[in-house]
């Protein structure tokens, strides 16, 4: 199997976009990635889209041919393919595409993820965000997707101690990186007191513990290994993957404060990888609730179990401190269109590596995580990323 | 031979509003109403909860008394009420569904105002006597509304009673029943109205008392029997004074109608109201006591039956489920913007 | 919901009817067609049962913020339940104030209005729990 790089990057701006379509911002996205690859159209074998929900939020399928009819690639043909996995399909996306680089079937494949969620109003956009849980034995008995994160919530503290103000410590963090991101949704930082007396959500989670509803797109040009350097002096290889699915119910998994799906995803990348959860300096993890990045930093070993909350308190996962968690800003303060956001932490990873990442950059990066998740974790995705050689 | 009643069992949703509380609404001294009533307080349904979900509790409490009793010998239900969810499809299918008495029964549901659950206890008596299905079940439900800021209002209330009827093992040997029935217009409901309207006074006199008294001399006469070889009277109660005026005046006294009266603290349960009554009188009676209960339902007629209670009610679990004082106890006040949200008095956005 | 979708559960959203695989012994809600730890060695060997409708309550939330189907209910309590067998369900907690709700307490099933489809709709009822007596 050959190795795959990243040759080309691109993300438009996050946020409630209301001048741009989902068809402007999946070519937006595109075109600028295939521009900092300098390659030409002729040059792409294939085109993967991740995208939960353009059917819901759009009325739209068949959204992986649009996105390459409306980017001028119609006469190319392209085989196109549209990924679906919940919150990780654009994380999947690129799985699919390297797997199509590294088996020899293609040398060069765009990856492209796209959500356009204010379309609709946002209480039905909630509802189709929940449409990745247990129809029939979670959101129809009341179950939404906050509120299942707040149970996982609640069992943490009660399991592990961890506190509302630690949850919060998530929210101020990514916010504070949000703020020295150009293209983040939101770009001014916040306090623990704000999000501490935000409107409720679902307790023990307010209004500042949850990712917003955000449009936006980002894409990748992969290459085969053998051919980066023909396209690109900064290279960045895909160095391991780990993929894997559990439950898709909380009620049904085995411990409620821990994703299985992510202990699993994380141990498949770092073994690929011939690397150990100490190796990696930056990260970008699926903080979509304040929870998810404290249980996240733990089911990928940053941490003990349990002790993600007083990590995150004590600094520990802020730029260049031990680990630099969601420099982006995070899902939280990012933003989260929810196909975009796979492709999107790669392209914050792959800046990192390349030094690009100006007044958020880790210092002496070279080894970079990305993390996402599909519903309330019955998916998990880890990509890790090094310099190429 | 006779039928009598199997196993019994009552719901009351935990909600209730004090009669001052809806008087304030209206500028009415509700305070002073509920007096003239004899109604303390009303239950309210909360929002998830309707005569189906409430007719299953009820058909559930009695069943956790007898577990003896295998669902699929029960081989009728029906269910009475004035305010069913579906004006087509039956709540009675729904709670053979849900106690596990389907596929291999017949259901139906009643209507006949206040009386449709004892009409059913009457059906289901026939059908056991007859032998045709070895039990019956027979319901009483309401979550009856009232026009807002009408007398009604401060009576009108939610609440359910199941019996299962039957040969054996009975806990009460249902000895005889008489009806009363004629076309009297005192209360009704036109299809397509929220609200039931009345004849005013006219509910006293020619309606109510006309009929619970003709009901209860025949079957004072067909039993023959007085007031005082009874331990227990119940009747149907709008509020707490008719049925106490009728008792009286058939010759029983405050303490026989005592434990059957939860009109006073729950108002007026409609078809489940006479029904409930009985639950409580059920809950404490021994063996060898005998109980006087007429029902009323508006449009009109009364049914009648005289009940004696067997050793029966000895192997019965009585405690296993809630017991209706226990239903009646368990209580949460709110007030009259909830209550008016909860019974969908506030008119909401469509779509 | 579509109503041939719900009407499928009815049997075990009115009485938690789950599964038992012929093959470990091991029970299942809602039933299942293969056993999660037996796989193929199952098919064909699971047995529908009747479970109790009691346990406890393992974690919870109150919901402010619903959807639209959820407008008359909240602020709501939504809980993980583990019943008596072992398994666990999601679904709310009432007859109790929030503010008394606890892990591990213990709750019984109650029969409720789950939603419905409009004021013309179809209603869907099913099981919530209540503080156990």
């Amino acid at each position: 199997m050959r190795g795959v790089s990243v040759i080309g990057v691109g993300e438009t701006q996050f946020g409630e976009l209301w001048d741009k379509s989902f068809r402007d911002l999946g070519i937006e996205a595109g075109l600028k990635a295939i521009q900092d690859a300098k390659i030409a159209a002729e040059n792409v074998d294939a085109l993967y889209v991740g995208n939960m929900s353009a059917g819901k939020f759009i009325d739209q399928e068949h959204v992986a041919a649009l996105v390459a009819d409306y980017a001028g690639l119609a006469d190319q043909h392209l085989p196109t393919v549209r990924v679906e996995g919940g919150g990780a399909c654009g994380a999947i996306a690129i799985h699919q595409a390297a797997m199509s680089i590294a088996s020899g079937v293609y040398d060069i494949v765009v990856v492209g993820g796209a959500e356009k969620m204010t379309d609709v109003g946002d209480v039905e956009a909630m509802q189709i965000l929940s449409s990745t849980t247990d129809q029939e034995w979670e959101s129809v008995f009341g179950a939404t997707f906050a509120g299942l994160h707040a149970m996982m919530a609640r069992r943490h503290m009660f399991e592990h101690g961890t506190t509302r103000e630690q949850l919060a410590a998530v929210a101020v963090k990514n916010h504070r990186h949000g703020a020295m991101n150009p293209s983040a949704q939101f770009q001014k930082e916040i306090t623990a007191d704000m999000v501490l007396q935000a409107p409720r959500v679902a307790e023990p989670l307010g209004l500042f513990d949850c990712a917003p509803l955000s449009d936006g797109a980002a894409a990748l040009v992969l290459c085969a290994k053998e051919k980066a350097r023909k396209f690109t002096d900064t290279p960045i290889d895909l160095v391991g993957t780990g993929h894997a699915s559990d439950f898709i119910a909380v009620h049904d998994r085995r411990d409620l404060t821990t994703i299985d799906a992510t202990v699993i995803a994380g141990k498949r990348a770092l073994h690929a990888a011939r690397k150990t959860p100490h190796d990696v300096k930056v990260a970008e993890v699926h903080d979509n609730f304040t929870i998810s990045e404290i249980m996240a930093i733990e089911d990928l070993r940053f941490v003990p179990k349990g002790k993600g909350g007083f990590a995150t308190e004590d600094g520990e996962t802020a730029l260049n401190a031990r680990i630099s968690v969601n420099t982006s800003g995070g899902l939280k303060a990012r933003g989260y269109p929810v196909g975009a956001t796979g492709v999107a932490q790669a392209v914050e990873i792959v800046r990192q590596l390349r030094g690009e990442a100006g007044k958020r950059q880790v210092s002496g990066a070279e080894l970079g995580l990305t993390h996402t998740l599909g519903g309330t974790g019955g998916t998990a995705v880890v990509h890790l990323y090094a310099r190429g050689d | 031979m006779s039928a009598g009643i199997v196993s019994y069992g009552g719901y009351v949703p935990r909600y209730r509003i004090a009669p001052k509380d809806i008087g304030a609404v209206w500028g009415v001294d509700g305070e002073a109403m509920g007096k003239g009533l004899n109604i303390r307080a009303k239950s309210v349904p909360g929002p998830d909860e309707d005569v189906i979900t409430m007719s299953v509790e009820a058909a559930r409490n009695a069943l956790r008394k007898a577990p003896g009793i295998d669902p699929k010998d029960i081989g009728a239900i029906y269910v009475g009420s004035e305010s069913h969810p579906y004006a087509v499809k039956p709540t009675a299918t729904i709670v053979a569904e849900a106690i596990e008495a389907a596929p291999i029964l017949t259901a139906a549901d009643y209507e006949f105002a206040c009386k449709a659950g004892t009409a059913a206890i009457q059906t289901t008596m026939g059908l056991t006597l007859s032998d045709m299905y070895r039990y019956g079940m027979a319901v009483g439900a309401d979550t009856s509304q009232s026009a807002p800021g009408d007398a009604l209002e401060y009576s009108a209330s939610a609440g359910a009673a199941a019996f299962v009827i039957g040969k054996d093992p009975m806990i009460a040997s249902i000895n005889h029943t008489v009806s009363y029935t004629t076309d009297t217009p005192d209360f009704w409901r036109r299809e397509g109205q929220a609200y039931p309207s009345h004849g005013g006074r006219f509910t006293g006199e020619p309606a109510y008392f006309k009929h619970v008294l003709s009901c209860a001399n025949l079957l004072f006469k067909r039993a023959g029997t007085r007031p005082d070889d009874y331990d227990f009277a119940v009747f149907h109660q709008p509020n707490g004074k008719f049925p106490v005026r009728a008792g009286k005046q058939l010759g029983f006294n405050d303490k026989q109608m005592d434990t059957g009266l939860l009109v006073r603290e729950i108002g007026n349960t409609y078809s489940g109201a006479i029904m409930v009554g009985l639950c409580a009188i059920l809950d404490i009676a021994k063996a060898g006591q005998r109980i006087f209960a007429v029902g009323y339902g508006s449009g009109a007629g009364s049914d009648g039956f005289d009940i004696t209670v067997t050793d029966g009610i000895d192997a019965l679990d009585r405690k296993a489920g809630r017991t209706m004082r226990q239903m009646v106890e368990d209580v949460k006040f709110i007030d009259y913007a909830i209550y008016a949200k909860f019974r969908k008095k506030i008119r909401m956005r469509e779509g | 919901m579509a109503i041939p979708r719900f009407w499928r559960e009815i049997s075990s959203r009115y009485n938690f009817i789950g599964s038992k695989c012929g093959s470990c012994g091991a029970l299942d809600f809602p039933p299942r067609a293969v056993c999660p730890r037996c796989g193929r060695r199952s098919v064909g060997k699971m047995e529908r049962l009747k479970l109790g409708g009691r346990g406890k309550v393992v974690t919870f939330t109150i919901v402010h913020d619903a959807p639209k189907a959820f407008d008359m209910m909240k602020p709501y309590v939504l809980a993980i339940v583990e019943l008596d067998e072992g398994l666990r369900v999601t679904s709310q907690v009432i007859d109790v104030d929030p503010a008394e709700v606890k892990i591990g307490m213990p709750v019984e099933s109650a029969f409720r209005k789950l939603g419905e489809e409009g004021e013309a709709g179809i209603i869907h009822y099913g099981y919530k729990f209540r503080p156990a007596f």
